[in-house]
């Protein structure tokens, strides 16, 4: 018994040590450390100005035992806002609009729908900028025009004028969504379509082969493995854009809401337990398309672009 | 012995161009460049009759590669005429006139090795049952039977270029243009390779125009054997071998074959002597 034990632990240990756990641990460990120290400093002055107005003896272990646990403070502590998300996570019905699960939803499916808007728009882009030349030197200036115009300006515009139009609710945000998450696909797509070299274009020019032979059997499985590191960054941005496009709209559902709520109010819970959650949906969207593209490209024999 | 034509079509021809596969005359190619452009092809005269086995042998950057792909319109001569099977390079790919296998295997990484020799199947149409049993029957012909589920980077480099080889043969073209196919295998499998080529050429009378750096392999495999210099890529001899079509490896000891590997040999050495 005691020979296997033995045998285990430095085993484990070893992994720990040398595999990326420590150093993570480690990492988080410091950010907790700094945090709490973080919330006596930024919310002890406004805790001081209130001892000394009621008159309130005070020490050092009151002062962080407050800080710790204000309604309304500048900076929540990490329990804080763990209490407000399993209260609000978990404690709520999902349909009542106290629940952050409803909120996520809200958000998530405005993202998706942006997200698969994006991703049509960034392949037909692609496709007609590799296949007609006009287009490649017409459309790639605007393409990286639009990129340059802050989403915020024109966020407020995409509602009004599709508000105008009789579209409403999820359709504007996922436009705006859309918008951020469309440019990474398209450039992606162009190299990947054109990153067949000669040799294999050459081939396909010995069978004679038409332009949609060589489209469906060269260029779109050469490109993609590129499409898919595309679609990564794509779908975080496309949550960024549907978080965004909640802001002008007003909106009194969602994680955009839910911050711009929380600061109206002095929320700070709220707003941090929002972002918790909209980072958990960014790295939930982002493993998630890792996870297909780890599939694909197995299927496609394990190609890398 | 020559023809796979009626003799009533052949006869019907102008003598100079029965069984002509490839025929040209005066053909130069010039690859432009700012500073010095390439004259990569020079006065080339060469005639390809059917069922010729052609090797083209000369040092690196003779333009023997560039003579090829002209063949198969991949590369369009500056001036001088060119004709396959009667007509326009383009016209003949078009019909898909030949099967070419490069001097890399140009293998698709995301196709099995199956997958990848249907590719050209079913480019042309053929049903999908047929694509597999032409694909299986070529891929036994290369000794690659139990490799069809594999990838090409599961494969080493000599096995990829027979998946290649392969490839063209599933074609079943009546013109086969090969570049250096067998340069990157073990003398073993290029011998054994040899003899598979030549017995297919034998046997369907298919026209082979063939590229190789080796001159045993020029002259155990061919019927003609063009011999080119660089700098500017020219033919410097043609020699039509007298050796029997039905050959085997033994055919390499005889007197006749070690007598056309010195012409072949002294053809090269006159080419060096130019620049060197
Ligand atoms: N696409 C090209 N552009 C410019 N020069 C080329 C090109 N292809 C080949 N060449 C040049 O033409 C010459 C003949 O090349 P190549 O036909 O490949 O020779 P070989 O196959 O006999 O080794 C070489 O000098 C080579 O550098
Ligand atoms: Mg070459």
């Amino acid at each position: 018994m005691t020979d296997i034990g033995a045998g285990i632990t430095p085993g484990l240990w070893h992994r720990l040590y040398s595999g990326k756990t420590f150093p993570v641990l480690t990492i988080l460990l410091s950010i907790l450390i700094l945090w709490y120290a973080g919330a006596v400093y930024m919310n002890s002055d406004r805790l001081i100005d209130q001892y000394e107005r009621n008159k309130t003896d005070w020490d050092m272990e009151i002062l962080i035992e407050d800080a710790w646990s204000m309604e309304r403070p500048i900076l929540p502590a990490p329990q804080q806002i763990v209490v407000e998300l399993i209260d609000t996570v978990l404690g709520k019905n999902i349909t009542s609009k106290r629940s952050l699960v409803f909120h996520a939803w809200i958000t998530l499916s405005s993202t998706l729908l942006g997200f698969a808007f994006g991703t049509i728009l960034g392949i037909i882009l692609a496709v007609g900028i590799v296949h007609v030349q006009t287009l490649d030197r017409s459309l790639m200036p605007w393409i990286i025009a639009s990129q340059t115009i802050p989403i915020l300006a024109i966020a407020p515009m995409i509602i009004v004028v599709l508000g105008h139009l009789g579209l409403t609710g999820l359709v504007p945000k996922a436009i705006i969504s859309m918008y951020l998450c469309f440019f990474p696909i398209t450039i992606g797509m162009v190299k990947g379509l054109r990153s067949p070299d000669i040799l294999q274009l050459d081939l396909m020019k010995t069978y004679s082969a038409s332009s949609s032979d060589v489209f469906w059997k060269l260029r779109i499985p050469a490109s993609i493995p590129f499409l898919f590191t595309s679609l990564k960054v794509a779908v975080a941005i496309s949550l960024v854009g549907a978080i965004v496009a909640e802001l002008p709209t007003g909106a009194i559902q969602g994680l955009g809401a839910r911050l711009l709520a929380g600061s109206y109010y002095g929320q700070t819970i709220q707003i941090w337990s929002a972002l918790v959650v909209a980072s958990f949906m960014g790295m939930f969207l982002v493993w998630a398309v890792s996870l297909a593209e780890k599939a694909t490209l197995r299927q496609m024999g394990g190609q890398t672009a | 012995m020559f023809s796979c034509m009626p003799s009533s079509i052949a006869r019907t021809l102008p003598e100079t161009q029965r069984d002509a596969v490839v025929e040209i005359e005066k053909l130069n190619l010039t690859f432009p460049a700012p500073d010095a452009p390439v004259h990569a092809l020079s006065d080339i005269d060469l005639t390809i009759e059917a069922g010729d086995f052609v090797s083209f042998i000369g040092p690196s950057g003779c333009g023997k590669t560039t003579l090829m792909r002209v063949i198969a319109d991949l590369e369009t001569p500056t001036d001088g005429h060119i004709s396959v099977n009667g007509m326009s390079p383009a016209e003949a790919r078009l019909k898909r006139a030949y099967g070419y296998v490069f001097q890399a295997p140009a293998l698709y990484p995301w196709r099995t090795v199956l997958k990848n020799v249907m590719l050209p199947l079913e480019i042309m149409g053929l049903s999908k049952q047929e694509q597999r049993s032409r694909a299986a029957k070529n891929l036994a012909l290369v000794n690659l039977e139990g490799f069809e589920k594999k990838f090409p980077w599961q494969l080493s480099g000599g096995m990829q270029q027979r998946v290649s080889i392969a490839r063209a043969l599933a074609v079943e073209p009546d013109l086969l243009l090969m570049d250096e196919p067998f340069g990157a295998l073990d003398e073993i499998t290029r011998d054994h390779l040899n003899e598979q080529l030549l017995q297919l050429w034998d046997q369907t009378k298919k026209t082979v125009v063939f590229v190789t750096h080796s001159i045993p392999e020029a002259v155990f495999l061919s019927s003609k054997i063009v011999v080119m210099s660089p700098r500017p890529g020219k033919i410097i001899d043609i020699i039509d071998s007298g050796l029997p079509r039905d050959r085997t490896l033994d055919i390499r000891e005889t007197p006749e074959f070690l007598e056309i590997s010195h012409r072949v040999r002294e053809g090269l050495r006159s080419g060096h002597s130019y620049d060197d």
